[in-house]
């Protein structure tokens, strides 16, 4: 349980439960039967997501000729079938990595604005745009980023390589537009700045006053109070809404589909335009994929599934372990 | 750089009443951030110029990292270390919300304007029939039918589930099965809608099925039952217990408690939760790609035939790549921005005027 309120352990004197039998009623036992059927069919559902999922894929990967886990290519309708993932899974890590470094520290600062330094009267409209701009459609997301946010960047990414060239990562070797795993994601981390920020605000809004007026009665600047006494108390809420931004941007696809122009190379000049991610080689290759290259195309989703469940599992395991904190209603 | 700190430390500031800064401590005029700020700017600007740098968010960066750097030394060489480093927390956390509102205003700025550009009457009761893509003429029609229908069988179908989930969960739910339920609902939250898609339409390629408005609003159910259950379990959980308590103390059958007491008193958070979660099902795009195959005609059976939707319509245009495309996308964009916001904030309003009268 996520949480654990007066409810999931009813009091025991009103609720009145002699014996089972006395809700032996027919209109109590059809309403439990439906309430419980509605919860084991979301299980069922799952399951058979990761059945059929896996079904597909194994019938794919069965057929490649190319190691699925090491090839450099997707060509599922060739002469043999040779696809691989290799490319996919470093363009998704790497470009949710790059999402998570500049989304995360912002959005805790966004929350800790919100809660601690914001005017009272602006807090509360501030959080609300927040909470309006996670509402704000991928697509919209997407076609912003391919048509407003691509120009704007070649300016930042003439300069990275300028002066950071020699990184290595910001070397920029191929001339072209900025549709690059770097700008995907900065995108990404647009994307989830407002769901971290607003989990994270959540979670920073429980801290015990007591502990806040503590710090101040010592003495703390504002700053001091909020080290001492709100990080430490929301770290794990951080932690897991960083894991739910990353979940989030891992599955992203039309913002990936739109702005990225794919390949399949691996590159770590990260401003070069190329690469892929799972989602989006999904979306762009579906339309010209035949019966068998769609159950390519499903393998590849089943390794998005697996990613996004552990990374999610996770995230709400560090969640459940703090029982009085439910803020999972993203 | 240095010039800016000194004229601010010579001015005495007896008038600034801080409480905190006490007993004859010197502290910093409080207008004194928005002098840093003025100044930060000038110099980054300039600097800019000089250097010959066009983009403006180098400008802006730059402009950031001098205001921290000029607060904090001014902070420390008139106040203390420790006043320093509250302040640079305090204009971190600043800086974090400005450099946050920047793209986010854009995006919305963006789509009004483009989008206020070609939406009308007629952009909103034409289909795409006959037009080509470099055309400027054609419309959303086809894609608001669509999605309408294939959000409105999602609904039909997850507010139910969802909802009976719920009450499961809240008012039966003990043991194992209750707690497995819990976690993978926490965990459905999570899939992204392309695998939603790809279920879906591993389901289609075993059972022979063709695309059509209903196989995407399946997918849609998947991502929706979730944040419907979240929800409306929250809701649920706000109700007091008092009110069941009196219920059922006048002999009342569980059942009828929770369809005659629990659910009306938490209505109101209840539908905010349905009203949240289509306006995040409205918008999604992944699922259609694969299961409803879009069309430029106008199809209003959702059970046969492809049929499109207006993500899906934003999408296409978009790839199309010509002017007259680019505006279509715009004003589509528009149109499901406008959908998603008025449905975000009839909820919201909903849920303030409806909400549950917790125990005082």
């Amino acid at each position: 349980m996520a949480s654990t309120t007066p409810i999931d352990t009813p009091p025991a004197p009103p609720v009145p439960r002699p014996s089972p039998r006395s809700t032996g009623r027919m209109g109590d036992k059809i309403f439990l039967g439906l309430s419980r059927g509605s919860g084991i069919l979301l299980l069922v559902i799952m399951a058979s997501i990761a059945v059929f999922l896996t079904y597909r894929s194994v019938l794919a990967i069965s057929k490649d000729e190319g190691n699925f886990l090491t090839t450099f290519d997707w060509n599922p309708a060739g002469d043999p079938p040779v696809f691989g993932i290799a490319v996919l899974l470093f363009g998704t890590v790497v470009s949710s990595i790059i999402a998570m470094v500049i989304a995360v520290p912002i959005a805790v600062g966004i929350a800790l604005f919100i809660s601690h330094y914001a005017p009272r009267k602006l807090a509360a409209p501030i959080a609300y745009v927040v909470d309006l701009l996670a509402a704000v459609p991928s697509i919209v997301y997407g076609i912003w980023g391919a048509l407003v946010l691509v120009p704007y960047l070649e300016g930042l990414n003439l300069w990275l390589d300028q002066f950071f060239g020699w990184t290595y990562i910001f070397e920029k070797t191929e001339v072209g537009v900025a549709r690059s795993l770097f700008t995907v994601g900065i995108l990404l981390a647009i994307m989830i700045l407002p769901i971290v920020t607003s989990v994270s605000r959540e979670v920073f809004l429980q801290v015990p006053k007591m502990n806040e007026e503590a710090a101040l009665a010592l003495g703390a600047t504002r700053w001091e109070v909020i080290r001492l006494s709100v990080l430490p108390f929301g770290r794990s809420g951080i932690i897991s809404a960083s894991m739910l931004g990353l979940g989030r941007a891992l599955g992203e696809t039309m913002a990936v589909a739109t702005v990225l122009s794919p390949n399949f190379l691996i590159s770590l000049h990260l401003l070069n335009p190329g690469g892929g991610t799972f989602a989006q080689n999904i979306a762009a290759k579906f339309g010209e994929a035949d019966a068998f290259g769609r159950d390519a195309l499903i393998a590849s989703g089943l390794v998005l599934f697996v990613l996004t469940l552990l990374v999610n599992g996770a995230a709400r395991l560090i969640i459940a372990r703090r029982k009085e904190y439910s803020g999972a209603n993203a | 750089m240095s010039h800016a700190p000194t004229g601010v430390m010579e001015r005495p500031t007896p008038a600034s009443p801080s409480p905190k800064s006490s007993l004859g401590s010197r502290s910093l005029p409080r207008l004194a951030p928005l002098g840093f700020a003025a100044v930060s700017i000038a110099l980054g600007v300039g600097l800019s110029l000089a250097a010959g740098w066009e983009s403006r968010i180098q400008w802006g960066m730059i402009s950031a990292l001098l205001f921290l750097a000029i607060s904090y030394v001014a902070t420390t060489v008139v106040e203390n270390q420790r006043q320093a480093k509250d302040r640079l927390a305090t204009s971190v956390m600043w800086v974090c919300f400005l450099i946050a509102v920047v793209p986010l205003a854009s995006l919305l700025w963006t789509t009004i304007v483009r989008g206020a550009e070609r939406l009308d009457g007629y952009f909103l009761t034409h289909s795409m029939a006959g037009v080509l893509g470099s055309e400027a003429s054609g419309g959303v029609y086809h894609a608001l039918i669509g999605t309408l229908e294939q959000v409105g069988i999602a609904t039909v179908i997850s507010a139910p589930l969802g909802l009976l989930t719920a009450v499961y969960l809240v008012e039966y739910g003990k043991g194992s099965l209750a707690k497995a339920v819990t976690f993978f609902v926490d965990v459905m939250t999570g899939i992204p809608s392309i695998v939603a898609g790809l279920f879906i339409l591993s389901i289609m390629l075993i059972a022979n099925l063709e695309p059509s408005g209903l196989m995407g609003a399946l997918a849609l159910t998947i991502l929706m039952i979730p944040v419907v259950v979240r929800s409306t379990e929250e809701m649920l959980k706000l109700v007091p217990n008092e009110l069941r308590e009196a219920s059922l103390a006048l002999g009342i059958p569980k059942w009828r408690t929770i369809l005659k007491v629990v659910l009306p008193t938490a209505i109101g958070g209840i539908t905010t939760g349905v009203m949240l979660a289509i306006a995040r099902i409205a918008g999604e795009t992944a699922p259609i790609i694969l299961l409803v195959f879009g069309s430029q005609l106008i199809n209003t059976n959702p059970f046969e035939g492809a049929q499109s939707s207006l993500p899906f319509y934003i999408y296409e245009q978009y790839k199309i790549g010509e002017a007259a495309s680019y505006d279509r996308a715009w004003a589509a964009a528009l149109v499901l921005i406008a959908f998603v916001m008025i449905l975000n904030l009839v909820a919201r309003g909903i849920a303030r005027w409806k909400a549950p009268k917790t125990g005082r």
